[in-house]
């Protein structure tokens, strides 16, 4: 490390700027999941470029592997639909889904865990069992449950997904806060005069952020595997093509044509995958420990 | 002194514990006026601190003030609800404390801090905002303001981070300033320059000054009085010349022996191994007496030489003494001796 004075004292934001990003990219794995996912985005992004027309469209023959047809490289399912298009397709359905999902969790667990950890007392005891109460419930079922009462659709999967999971979010911002609240940084703050929430928006919370960010792409992580089970029991967006629901069209030829449904499977594999190499990457990054390895 | 900006008249805080009320202040009063730098002197444990807080009504739990008034300006801080202190911290009275690093905020840069200081007490734009904070770090003698504005606390020193520390302070222009042993974490060098800065500020300013150390010989040079705090009660308060020139106190007096002093004015009292006088420094014997352990009499009684049955038995009452108070029985008899 090239400024030792810097050594004993806990990372900052600048320090994060000036050489976390160049960290993250010297580290193998981190790499491999930012590479990954940067190529899941440009098959999102280039999906309707690469495949124009609806993917839920009947394209050519019926399970065709791939290499069979020039024009199919992966293949065909069971009812003609070009697979390759699938996977371009799905993966604008499961990167949104698992973002907002994503995002709508990281929303209520930092406002639950902010009000908790800050204000202690009645307010920490009374949102603390609300969230344990979210904490005891299996997020898959209660996810399950959500979709099944709201009817499928992109907007209630995402929601759900979001209800139930951030629970765990939630008492980590917590006890980030309140290791803060009683800090001398806060105390400062009070001393001039600050407002609560000037202390908690200013002062606070962007010196919690960095467990946050690593659990953040673990949370997109975990949507869309539960966006691609849902999918694959029937309970995604019928008139969306995703990742899950490809699987769950498969299962029927798993024996004769196993590729229709491994390769939504492999996708939904290497998206998963990425985003545990990168939360990997910032946890060692972020939380200081990589400096010592 | 015709109109102190603050005055602390009996104030009393005492720790709430589940045996009763553990007093740690007791019926402490003094006051400052404007321009005015005071110092409160007492060893680790003697309130001092706690009354640091409280003047900015902040006695925190299970510390409560159990009597007494801090009127700033006039008005009875203890009196106010939470949002009204608020709008009297950081804008009326102000405080520096000792560790300038944790103080500050890692993620924002100083300049922001500073401006954040500002716009929370009054609604100006972010640019006059800025200007003004470009004028206090000028102020506050940091060099290439423009600079620094945009540095973050970790690539400062620990003399420039107490700097941007008193810049925030003062940000709103505060009538009194209170100043927690802002300069222990310094080092010797520091502390002079951070000390004469206050001492300037205050000056050209008018900022009455609360300074709270329990090093008595930094802030001879700068303070006007000093008020020497023992297990929660103020023992003497004199004018700074007076007190070094004659403590009263016998506590007063064993803080003024255990001062190093010049090698010039020392005694030579044998050459030491670079041919310098080596001398013991002189130490009061014993420790502040604990909270739950008080004794009835003069808390320093069984640290004190003089101390007698009257010592033992009764506290003593502050009286006039010179240029200010003392609270000792025999202050007056000891003084002869």
């Amino acid at each position: 490390m090239a400024r030792t004075d810097t050594a004993s004292l806990p990372p900052t934001r600048t320090d994060f700027r000036d050489r976390a990003v160049g960290r993250l990219l010297r580290r193998p794995s981190a790499l491999v999941g930012l590479i990954l996912l940067a190529g899941i985005l440009a098959m999102a992004a280039f999906a309707d470029v690469a495949f124009p027309g609806d993917p839920l469209d009947m394209a050519g023959s019926p399970l065709l592997r791939p290499g069979d047809a020039a024009e199919f490289p992966l293949g065909t399912d069971m009812m003609g639909r070009d697979l390759a298009s699938g996977i371009f397709h799905g993966a604008r359905v499961s990167l949104l889904i698992g973002g907002v999902a994503a995002l709508v969790s990281l929303v209520i667990g930092i406002g639950i865990g902010a009000l908790s950890g800050y204000y202690g007392g009645r307010v920490d005891r009374a949102l603390m069992r609300v969230t344990e109460l979210f904490q005891t419930i299996p997020p898959f079922l209660f996810t399950l449950a959500l979709v099944a009462i709201l009817q499928p659709s992109i907007a209630t999967i995402t929601t759900a997904i979001g209800i139930t999971s951030w629970s765990g979010l939630a008492r980590l911002v917590r006890a980030e806060v309140l290791r803060l609240r009683n800090s001398e940084l806060a105390q400062a703050s009070i001393i001039l005069g600050a407002s609560d929430a000037r202390i908690i928006f200013l002062h606070i919370l962007p010196n919690a952020l960095a467990p946050v960010i690593v659990s953040a792409s673990i949370l997109v992580a975990t949507a869309i595997l539960t966006e691609s089970s849902l999918s694959f029991l029937g309970l995604g967006d019928p008139n969306v093509v995703s990742w899950g629901g490809m699987v769950g069209a498969g299962r029927e030829t798993i024996r004769t044509d196993p590729h229709v449904a491994a390769i939504p499977g492999v996708a939904i594999v290497i998206a998963v995958l990425a985003l545990n190499l990168l939360g990997d990457g910032l946890n060692d990054v972020l939380n200081g420990k990589g400096e010592r390895r | 002194m015709s109109d102190p900006v603050l005055a602390v008249d009996g104030l009393s805080i005492a720790f709430q514990t589940r045996r009763g009320p553990l007093p740690a202040v007791r019926d402490l009063s003094f006051s400052v006026g404007r321009g005015e730098m005071l110092a409160i002197v007492g060893e680790s444990g003697c309130g001092k601190s706690l009354t640091a807080l409280a003047l900015l009504g902040l006695v925190p739990p299970p510390g409560r003030v159990t009597g007494g008034t801090v009127r700033l300006e006039g008005r009875d801080l203890l009196a106010l609800d939470e949002a009204a202190l608020r709008h009297v911290r950081g804008a009326r009275i102000s405080m520096i404390f000792q560790e300038p690093m944790t103080a500050l905020n890692p993620v924002l840069t100083v300049g922001e801090q500073i401006m954040e200081a500002i716009l929370e007490h009054e609604p100006v734009s972010r640019k006059a905002a800025r200007e003004r904070t470009l004028a206090l770090l000028e102020r506050v003698r940091i060099p290439d303001p423009a600079r620094r504005f945009a540095e973050y606390p970790h690539r400062m020193s620990g003399g420039m981070r107490q700097r941007v520390m008193i810049a925030m302070a003062l940000a709103g222009a505060p009538a009194v300033l209170v100043a927690d042993e802002p300069t222990t974490a310094l080092d010797v060098t520091i502390q002079a320059q951070i000390l004469s800065l206050i001492d300037e500020l205050r000056r050209e300013q008018g900022t009455a000054v609360v300074f709270i150390t329990h090093d008595l010989g930094v802030v001879s040079r700068y303070v006007d009085r000093v008020l020497v705090m023992y297990a929660g009660r103020k023992v003497e308060e004199r004018d700074t010349r007076d007190l070094f020139a004659d403590p009263f106190h016998p506590y007063t007096k064993g803080l003024i022996a255990a001062q190093p002093r010049g090698l010039a004015a020392r005694p030579q009292a044998g050459p030491g191994p670079a041919g310098v006088a080596r001398e013991r420094l002189t130490e009061i014997p014993g420790t502040v007496p604990a909270l739950a352990a008080m004794p009835p009499g003069c808390a320093f009684a069984p640290r004190c030489p003089l101390a007698d049955d009257r010592c033992v038995r009764t506290v003593p009452p502050p009286r006039p003494a010179g240029s200010g108070l003392v609270a000792c029985h025999h202050a007056g008899e000891s003084h002869a001796i």
